[in-house]
């Protein structure tokens, strides 16, 4: 009875609205690889960590208030007299944190894989969109506890854009506002931070994830799991039954629908994931000072610079290039360089041969060294400038831009391994 | 479940090896930090603390963002008795930790406003402030005729001196016990740790209570994963 209602129900609603169509397509006839391994999971993850980060900003938000006068005190209202305030903030600035780690994961999965190549280049564009209004979110999301690291953070990376030549100084004044960080670039920042970029994040999030159906997952072997029509032997095709968008036009192989195998693969990944962040949260908020800077506990003072001025970690890497480049304008063209760079991944590799696995030797030394580079970046970018920590900066930025480079030229007539037909068991 | 070990202890060592050598490079403050081992759990010494506080900091350093009505019941104390035994500036109890000092005033008295130590627990660490009050030293160039090893040139007075007394400091920067107090050293300690310890605690009032509900998450979370685990292997073995 219950159940006839209910199919009567979405009938109705399906004759004027595709649901049960679109969740065929998208999740329970959607034909995904049956080999996703360990760094599969922070797609998942990331989309866990963007839900969070929303649902706990919009009760944040309810009781902080967006002004120079009352920011910090709110805050402290927040982690003191709302119930479960300390909570919802802990919850909020512990998951910006591990919203970086997550899609960096993420991102590195994508060049191990060779997940940026055709025909998803698109894909990536859209992942390397959501990554840059990713940053800009987070930056925005810093000032507003209007502590003395947000203040002086966000003096930092605001003053860059005086490097523009010609227009520098206006560009630094219309961002701010004002001619000094101010109320007015709270007020503002808070606007874009609780409407205009997660609105954007959301839509490129959307974009990204149909991109990805319309030209199907990749994997672990890089190996595509859609055989030209015809091609595959009746008893060789995967048993499950897939959505005709994709099954119309190709063969399907060692695939699975994602639902339920990878909605219940997936909720395991969450729960570790939330173990770990859970730890963190409970019991180091603060993230050894690195999620939680100590100037922070003390109110904006444009009259008082912390001793030693770091970015939040997650910006490490690229402030670290920023900072080894001696002149201003060419120090910030490094740093913007280095996000345009992973753009333009899709094209450096000339290679057609998608995993680390099936590639030469030099890919993965290359890889390895990116990965490497990346991290001494990122953890020079927390320290003191000091002689040493800058030259090896210099090597390490190097190591980074050369791995593009050297990338273009090896993948054109690379010394790959043969790939097989079919992904193993 | 050995491919699930490996991802697990990926997982663990990848967040592990990215805070190591942050904290590990990272430049702590050059200056020597005695430990405070204070105890967020011992009420008594919280309440001692307290006491201290209002009696010695709070002319001149407000909490302005705790309320005393909170800390009494955080520290287990009767509202009558602190009514009568910590407010003496007429306040609500329902009202912020304030003093009536004028900023202004303030300014030029010590050079700088006493700043509000709400959150000075997490600014500076327990330690900071445990070893702080308790190098103070004789410094005649100084306006109040004393100096701080581990702040140097701070404004501040020794408010605490009636009780520590003075001590003296040598050519290598070593100080000498302090003279004149009417405590010991071991008993100074003590009143210094307390009132850390009640500094912390006003840095966070819900730290001990967000300790409690961690481990209570981080159990529910582990078994659950166990659940989820065996949920997935089962639906995953006809794929296999």
């Amino acid at each position: 009875m219950l159940m006839k209602l209910f199919t009567d129900f979405m009938g109705w609603i399906d004759k004027r609205l595709p649901v049960t169509d679109a969740w065929n397509k998208h999740l329970a006839q959607y034909p995904a690889p049956k080999n996703f391994n360990f760094w599969y999971f922070f797609g998942s993850l990331a989309m866990l960590v963007l839900v969070n980060q929303i649902l706990t900003g919009i009760w944040l938000t309810m009781n902080y208030e967006p002004s120079g006068d009352g920011a910090f005190a709110s805050i402290e209202y927040i982690m003191r007299d709302v119930d479960f305030g300390w909570l919802l903030r802990y919850m909020h600035s512990t998951g910006a944190s591990a919203f970086f780690v997550v899609v960096y994961m993420h991102m590195m999965r994508g060049l191990m894989y060779g997940s940026y190549q055709k025909p998803r280049e698109l894909l990536w564009i859209f992942g390397m969109l959501i990554f840059l209004v990713l940053m800009a979110e987070a930056f925005m999301g810093y000032l507003l506890p209007w502590g003395n690291m947000s203040y002086w953070g966000a003096q930092v990376i605001i003053s860059l854009f005086g490097a523009v030549p010609i227009i520098g100084d206006d560009l630094t004044l219309w961002i701010r506002g004002d001619y000094v960080i101010s109320g007015a670039t709270l007020n503002r920042f808070f606007a874009l931070h609780v409407i205009a970029m997660p609105l954007v994040l959301v839509i490129l999030v959307f974009l990204h994830i149909l991109a990805l159906h319309e030209v199907g997952s990749n994997n672990p072997e890089g190996i595509d799991i859609k055989k030209p029509k015809g091609s595959v032997k009746p008893e060789e095709l995967s048993k499950f039954t897939f959505h005709k968008q994709y099954s119309a036009n190709y063969d399907i192989v060692d695939a699975v629908p994602f639902h339920p195998y990878y909605t219940v693969k997936d909720i395991m990944g969450v729960v570790g994931f939330l173990f770990l962040f859970c730890w963190v949260m409970f019991f180091a908020p603060e993230g050894g000072g690195y999620f939680m800077e100590a100037p922070n506990f003390t109110p904006a003072n444009g009259l008082k610079t912390p001793e030693h001025i770091a970015p939040v970690w997650y910006f490490g890497p690229f402030y670290t290039i920023l900072r080894v480049i001696p002149d201003k304008l060419l120090g910030a063209v490094g740093m913007f360089s280095a996000i345009i760079v992973l753009f333009l991944l899709p094209w450096f590799d000339r290679g057609t041969v998608k995993s680390v696995r099936y590639r030469s030797k030099w890919h993965l030394i290359n890889l390895i060294q990116f990965a490497i580079c990346f991290v001494v970046l990122g953890a020079l970018g927390t320290m003191p400038a000091t002689p040493v920590a800058n030259m090896i900066g210099v090597i390490a930025s190097f190591g980074y831009f050369g791995f593009f480079v050297a990338l273009w030229f090896y993948s054109k007539n690379e010394n790959t391994k043969p790939m097989p037909e079919r992904i193993a068991d | 479940m050995k491919k699930l070990i490996i991802a697990v202890t990926f997982g663990m060592l990848c967040s592990v090896t990215a805070l190591v050598p942050f904290s590990a490079i990272a430049s702590g403050p050059s200056v020597h930090l005695d430990k405070a081992n204070n105890d967020l759990t011992d009420k008594e010494s919280l309440k001692k603390g307290f006491k201290t506080y209002i009696n010695y900091c709070l002319g001149c350093h407000q909490l302005q963002y705790q309320r005393y009505g909170r800390t009494f019941d955080d520290l287990g104390i009767e509202e009558a008795d602190g009514i009568a035994n910590y407010m003496y500036s007429g306040d609500k109890v329902g009202g912020h930790i304030l003093n009536s000092m004028p900023k202004k005033e303030a300014e030029k008295w010590f050079g700088s406003a006493p700043p509000d130590l709400t959150l000075e627990a997490r600014l500076r660490s327990p330690d900071w402030i445990y070893t702080y009050l308790r190098s103070f030293h004789i410094d005649e160039a100084r306006p109040f005729g004393v100096n701080n090893t581990v702040f140097k040139d701070v404004g501040m007075p020794h408010v605490l001196q009636d009780l520590q007394g003075v001590s003296t400091i040598d050519e290598h920067g070593e100080l000498s016990p302090a003279m004149g107090g009417t405590l010991t050293v071991e008993e100074y300690d003590v009143v210094v740790r307390d009132l850390t310890n009640f500094l912390e605690y006003v840095g966070e009032p819900n730290k001990l209570e967000r300790k409690a509900i961690g481990y209570w998450v981080l159990a529910f979370l582990f078994f659950f994963f166990i659940l989820t685990y065996f949920l997935k292997k089962e639906y995953w073995k006809d794929v296999h």
